[in-house]
């Protein structure tokens, strides 16, 4: 029974990795080896931004939104229009800010009201001595604050409130705890947004900070959208934390994508040596293949495509590996779980396939030109 | 009819003159041994006799065709289709079976047949082996495929380099068995040899020594 050509191509190339496993376990592991570091650090490249966002999150807020032109405050409509074009699953917090100014013990302050949760959220690096508000009539009082008005966490003060028509009122409040940030905050008097009202009426925000987990380029053109679909509202991204992140994450990802092309080079000039080795140590083979009259296209394509085929085992032993100790440099570093990029696999064994034939490209070459005499060579 | 016709044929590398005006005519069903010393340009005959080297100078007409003037490509495939080679150190693919050894011939030549190549070891009492590697063979059973191999797509010609040159006397006998049925059924065998036994069998017997053809034997039969 007669079997197709290429059938039988295929048998010789097959045959000559299983039968032949051992000699041809080195190069699987160098390809192996070489794909799991390109495809762990591509891993880590990609999940980077998003690893490093959630750091980045803990130095505060990096957009804004805030009246635009002459318009003195947002509505709430407005700022929960805003909010909607925030992609739900990178929020990490949404404060609206109200400010107006009372007076301690005849000193003026600037009082802000706010969602005190979300602020938390938005400005996790706030270092509170005592506590939060947790209930009604409660304040949070910058370090600032306590300092001039001699105010511990636990003591009673008295707000004074004047509105725009120049009548006061008096409102009793309790210190829950003293904010130092190193910033201008320790200036204010944080309350709830109900106590703020209580006070000063209903009205609209003057400032809404947000804390959302992406990359700067992202934030800019979130920013973009919203400024164009909400007029009457700014934008306004917080360059000082999302320059800094882009920086940092430019940098680390640079490093990174250099250290997988020295890996893919070093993968390459093992493979090409296992290569050349392999030819070397297989001449009486190839020299009788083509005493047998192989032509050498012949002889090159059945060495490619044993390169091509360890290419792919490899990258793809090397794909799961490479996404273990991604998830183990994830967990160690930034201590966090990887979620698995579906196009890891693939990539990494097209990957290791294409380097994998660019390094047997000369020992191919090599091959054909063994000389077929080299078999009647009584050696 | 002449299957090989050498005529002037010398070859020379470097100062060492390794061939010097051979000429020599094999007819179609001949069995000829080549035989000398080593250095006497046995290997190199073999090597332009299977179109694996070319002469310096001189023709060699292997049916018909002066393989002297081909390029590469056109020496392969003369090889490919007119030549089956038996090899002193039997040179099978050691990852491929008994059988896949013998297809291999096949699929360089045209398309590899199974069944073909299973009639060609059990033409040499080998079918029943034709799924063992070669690891797995004795010497003789290696050097039977080795033959099966040669034979498979029906060469002009059969080139043995020290055929039983790595072979015990029983297998030496086997495979010396093989050559007389070949020769009975009419193919052309040339034989380089150290051995008289395996030259006496041949019709014709040539010496060389320095690259000349030193004496020519003709074997009573």
């Amino acid at each position: 029974m007669t079997m197709k050509r290429e059938t039988f191509f295929l048998k010789i190339v097959a045959c000559s990795l299983l039968r032949r496993h051992s000699k041809l376990l080195t190069a699987i592991l160098a390809v192996a080896a070489g794909a799991a570091i390109v495809s762990g650090l591509t891993t880590i490249y990609y999940d980077i931004p998003r690893q490093m966002g959630r750091e980045f999150r803990s130095y505060g807020a990096n957009l804004l939104f805030a009246p635009a032109g002459d318009r003195a405050a947002l509505t709430a409509d407005e700022a929960g229009k805003a909010a909607l074009f925030l992609p739900a699953d990178a929020v990490v917090g949404v404060a609206a800010y109200r400010y107006n100014t009372i007076r301690i013990n005849e000193q003026p302050f600037m009082a802000a009201g706010a969602a005190l949760a979300e602020v938390q959220k938005t400005s996790p690096y706030w270092l509170v001595r005592g506590g939060w508000p947790r209930a009604g009539q409660e304040a949070l009082i910058g370090q600032e604050v306590a300092d001039i008005t001699r105010l511990v966490p636990g003591s009673a003060f008295t707000a004074v409130f004047t509105d725009r028509q120049g009548k006061s009122s008096e409102h009793a409040f309790t210190v829950s705890g003293v904010l130092q940030t190193g910033g201008t905050e320790e200036a204010f008097v944080f309350m709830s947004l109900p106590d703020f009202e209580n006070m000063a009426g209903a009205g609209g925000f003057d400032i809404v900070e947000c804390s959302v987990s992406l990359p700067g380029a992202d934030i800019e053109k979130l920013a973009a959208r919203i400024n164009e679909e909400i007029p009457g509202l700014a934008a306004r991204p917080v360059r000082r934390v999302t320059e800094s992140e882009t920086v940092v994450l430019t940098r680390l990802q640079a490093l990174v994508y250099l250290v997988t092309v020295v890996v893919l080079l070093l993968t390459m000039i093992s493979v090409a040596t296992t290569m050349l080795a392999a030819v070397a140590e297989r001449r009486r083979e190839i020299g009788l293949k083509k005493a047998l009259g192989a032509p050498s296209a012949s002889i090159v394509a059945e060495f490619l495509s044993e390169s091509l085929l360890l290419g792919g085992l490899g990258g793809l032993l090397g794909g799961i590996f490479g996404f273990l100790f991604a998830q183990m440099i994830s967990a160690n570093v930034f201590g966090r779980p990887l979620s698995f990029p579906l196009l890891l696999l693939p990539f990494t064994v097209a990957a290791s396939v294409l380097v994998t034939g660019a390094a047997s490209a000369l020992p191919a070459k090599s091959a054909a030109r063994v000389e077929p005499a080299i078999v009647l060579r009584g050696e | 009819m002449h299957i090989l016709e050498i005529e002037g044929v010398s070859k020379i590398y470097g100062s060492v003159k390794a061939l010097q005006n051979v000429n020599l005519s094999v007819r179609k069903g001949e069995w000829l041994a080549i035989m000398g010393p080593s250095g006497s340009g046995k290997t190199t005959m073999m090597n332009i006799i299977g179109c694996m080297d070319k002469p310096s100078s001189g023709a060699v007409l292997l049916d018909g065709v002066d393989i002297a003037k081909e390029s590469g490509g056109a020496l392969t495939a003369i090889r490919r289709d007119k030549i089956g080679l038996i090899f002193q150190q039997f040179h099978l693919i050691n990852y491929l079976t008994a059988l896949e050894n013998v297809m291999v011939a096949q699929y360089y030549h045209s398309m590899p047949d199974e069944e073909e190549a299973l009639k060609a070891l059990a033409r040499v009492g080998l079918a029943e082996r034709a799924r063992h590697l070669p690891g797995q063979l004795s010497g003789g059973e290696q050097q039977r495929v080795c033959i099966a191999r040669a034979l498979i797509n029906y060469p002009a010609l059969i080139l043995a380099d020290e055929p039983t040159g790595n072979l015990d006397e029983v297998n030496e006998g086997v495979v010396l068995d093989i050559f007389r049925k070949l020769h009975r059924e009419g193919s052309t065998i040339i034989v380089v040899t150290h051995d008289p036994e395996v030259a006496r069998e041949a019709e014709r017997v040539i010496v060389l020594e320095h690259g000349r053809v030193a004496k020519e034997v003709l074997n009573k039969k």
